[in-house]
């Protein structure tokens, strides 16, 4: 075994410095509006270098590179190392990009695409219902062919959908075949969300958090979008939106994040003066465990990537394992925090305006550890997908109908 | 970067597996667990026939990592005899300037003799009776290599039925000194055998594990096989996810040593933790999982379940790792 990424990935990463060093960071006085110009520009220039989307083709605004994980990660560790900015965020780039690049026709991608890339388009998810949520393949909003057959007519509930309020549009599942059996039944659609047939709703959170930057439940009303926007073919949505879900996954357990949080729970521990505590010290080190375990794993699933090799039900795992020691962490939090715990913090859920925040701030992580086991496949959901696709034990009855 | 088995690792792994197979099927386990050696010499020999004693020889271009591999397999089979002693000896003799004891390298590495590992602090050893050199590891009093005439072995009746006991008492001057326990190599060693216990946890772990998952997909109860309704499956998916992931810390910990990283004495002490804890817990959940047969003598499980045992507690429990993490880490 070897973790260096050897010598052609040095020469990539002086490379990557180089460019890095002469195009960021914005000199102090950019601010405001001269701002997001200069980092719409400094993404272009680093696109153009071939940094940033690398799985896009040119002609929609990508870089259009091979795909090579070892200098994929060599971009991301240098963009970190000088606090440059990557690619923009969210549900586009994670879901709706890759699933174009798979099914969508060739209008769609010059349509949506671009403007994907370019942060103007914000994509919001259409998927649960308040009657669907794990059992997705049973939603019920309805769409029907316009008198014409131009246009689909959507009527019915999404909710659970992040950045909701700040979506400019939606992809979403939607049941055009009622007679169809239930996964034959859907169809996988884009909409424009400002439209008068849509209402749109913030939904507070258990943290506190409300307005613009919680999730948000949608009502459509005799809403419309146009047949050309159907991705691939009328009743297989279902199966278009297995791209889509898997690419999720993948985003979500890959990060650096469960490391960056267990050396502040560190650093907690010292701030509160219980880090002599013997039986602190322990379960921190029984909680490190893991998140070792979580990293070395990832060096593991990279190393079979740049290999290209299976490396097996392992990959399924990930996702619950950053949940389940997030949960320990928060245990261990919540004793150390003592009394601070009383006070709720500023900008609850880590968003908004906040002053400076104590060891109460850990109530977001307390809190926000929860989201985690719902969020992008519940928990009870990795456990059956651990043990049917991973351990190749039998699929639930109730659920045999699945693919 | 690589950082998982090449094949020739694998197919190492795979000769390991194969020769325990044929040589320590479940029925020789049953009939050793009840007779009263401390070793089985044909599946012990096959073992050694393999080159296994050889492995941490400085030239054998190989290192922890695969010594580590061939431990998974000893405890994956649940194989008799004092692997990690062997192993040890081995590294040890190596890299010693002890003419007297350097004599005795080629017949350990071959295998033509056996040694078992001393933890410093402990009175009981593995596999003593049949032992010919006893390798003590002691951060606070150096290595020595001790010949079993120097010892004074008394049998008692062992918990771990695989790799009984015997309580020793060693004169501390016994024996030739390798390594003072100032000399860097001291604390190497010992690191190194908290990777190799780590390892057989590992491999009795995942062992553990998918007895459990196989019994899971037969048994059937209510019409179905018993794998399908989602409370056992959800025990059978933390069982994996116990087990799976840490696979990654062995390596790790296996790597950094071989590598001579700096964190290499942590990484050893984080594996041991983690993976006997991990290797109780499995062990645990399996006999649940199996209901009353796995509560039987016959099934076998038992014979992990008393391995874990050992694992967690020989070379210092995991709590005791701990702390020592946690002060390798400046905490």
């Amino acid at each position: 075994m070897d973790l260096s990424y050897g010598e052609a990935a040095e020469a990539y990463r002086a490379e990557v410095r180089a460019f890095l060093g002469s195009n960021w960071p914005p000199a102090a006085e950019v601010r405001g509006p001269g701002l997001k110009q200069f980092i719409r520009e400094f993404r272009r220039a680093a696109t153009e270098a071939g940094y940033l989307y690398r799985a896009i083709p040119k002609c929609y605004g990508g870089s259009e590179q091979p795909v090579d994980v070892i200098k994929a990660q060599v971009i991301r560790e240098e963009f970190a190392r000088a606090r440059a900015p990557m690619e923009v965020g969210g549900n586009g780039m994670n879901m709706t990009v890759p699933t174009l690049l798979e099914k969508g026709s060739d209008e769609q991608k010059a349509l949506f695409i671009r403007k994907t890339v370019d942060g103007e388009y914000i994509w919001g998810q259409g998927y649960s219902e308040p009657g669907s949520g794990s059992d997705l393949a049973s939603v019920r909003t309805k769409g029907e062919l316009s008198a014409d057959g131009s246009k689909w007519i959507i009527n019915g509930q999404k909710i659970w959908t992040s950045q909701g309020m700040q979506s400019t549009h939606m992809f979403m599942l939607v049941r055009t075949e009622p007679d169809a059996p239930k996964h034959d039944g859907i169809t996988y659609l884009l909409i424009d969300l400002d439209q008068p047939g849509i209402t749109r709703r913030p939904i507070r959170q258990m943290t506190g958090e409300e307005g613009d930057h919680t999730f948000c439940e949608f009502f459509f009303d005799n809403a419309e979008t146009p047949v050309s926007w159907q991705v691939g073919e009328r009743g297989q949505g279902w199966y278009v939106s297995r791209t889509t879900l898997k690419h999720e996954r993948a985003s979500i357990g890959s990060a650096d994040g469960l490391g960056k949080q267990f050396s502040k729970l560190v650093e907690l521990a010292k701030e509160v003066g219980r880090i002599d505590d013997p039986l602190v010290r322990d379960k921190l080190a029984q909680i490190e465990g893991f998140v070792l375990s979580h990293r070395y794993t990832s060096f593991r699933l990279f190393s079979c990537a740049a290999a290209g090799e299976d490396p097996g039900p392992v990959q399924l795992m990930m996702k619950l394992l950053l949940t389940e020691t997030g949960h320990e962490m928060a245990l261990l939090a919540q004793e150390l925090i003592g009394d601070h715990a009383f006070v709720e913090p500023a900008g609850a859920g880590g968003r908004g305006s906040r002053g400076p925040r104590g060891p109460e701030k850990w109530l977001d992580q307390i809190m926000g550890s929860l989201g985690n086991s719902i969020a992008g496949g519940a928990s009870n959901i990795q456990r059956n997908i651990i043990g049917e696709r991973g351990l190749g034990l039998p699929r639930d009855l109730a659920m045999s109908g699945e693919r | 970067m690589h950082f998982h088995l090449t094949g020739e690792q694998a197919a190492i792994q795979d000769a390991v597996r194969g020769t325990l197979a044929d040589k320590w099927p479940i029925e020789k386990i049953h009939a050793f667990a009840d007779g009263d050696a401390d070793l089985d010499r044909a599946s012990w020999d096959a073992l050694m026939a393999l080159g296994l004693g050889g492995i941490l020889l400085p030239d054998s271009g190989m290192g922890l990592l695969d010594a580590a591999l061939a431990c998974e397999m000893a405890g994956e089979a649940a194989a008799a005899g004092p692997l990690i002693g062997q192993l040890l000896a081995v590294a040890a003799l190596a890299r010693s300037d002890s003419a007297p004891a350097r004599s005795h390298l080629n017949a350990l590495a071959s295998g033509e003799t056996i040694a078992t590992l001393v933890h410093g602090g402990s009175g009981f050893v593995p596999c003593a009776r049949s032992a010919d050199f006893f390798l003590i590891v002691d951060r606070d009093a150096g290595v020595r290599l001790v010949a079993a005439g120097d010892a004074t072995i008394d049998p008692v009746k062992a918990s771990d039925r695989t790799r009984p006991v015997s309580k020793v008492e060693i004169a501390p001057d016994a024996g030739e000194a390798l390594f003072a326990a100032n000399d860097a190599m001291t604390a190497r060693l010992a690191d190194a055998a908290l990777v190799l216990v780590a390892a057989d946890a590992l491999g009795g772990g995942q062992k553990v594990t998918d007895m459990s998952v196989a019994y899971a997909k037969e048994r059937e109860q209510f019409g179905q096989p018993i794998g399908r309704f989602q409370a056992l499956k959800h025990q059978l998916a933390h069982m994996a996810l116990d087990i799976e992931p840490a696979r990654a810390l062995v390596w790790y910990a296996a790597y950094a040593w071989d590598a001579g990283l700096a964190d290499a004495p942590r990484a050893a002490a984080m594996a041991k933790a983690h993976l006997c804890d991990a290797y109780v817990r499995a062990t645990r959940a399996a006999v649940a999982a199996h209901g009353g047969i796995g509560y039987t003598w016959e099934y076998g499980l038992n014979y992990w379940f008393r391995r874990a045992i050992f694992d967690r507690a020989w070379l210092g429990s995991p709590a005791h790792h701990r702390a020592r993490a946690a002060d390798l880490a400046g905490w």
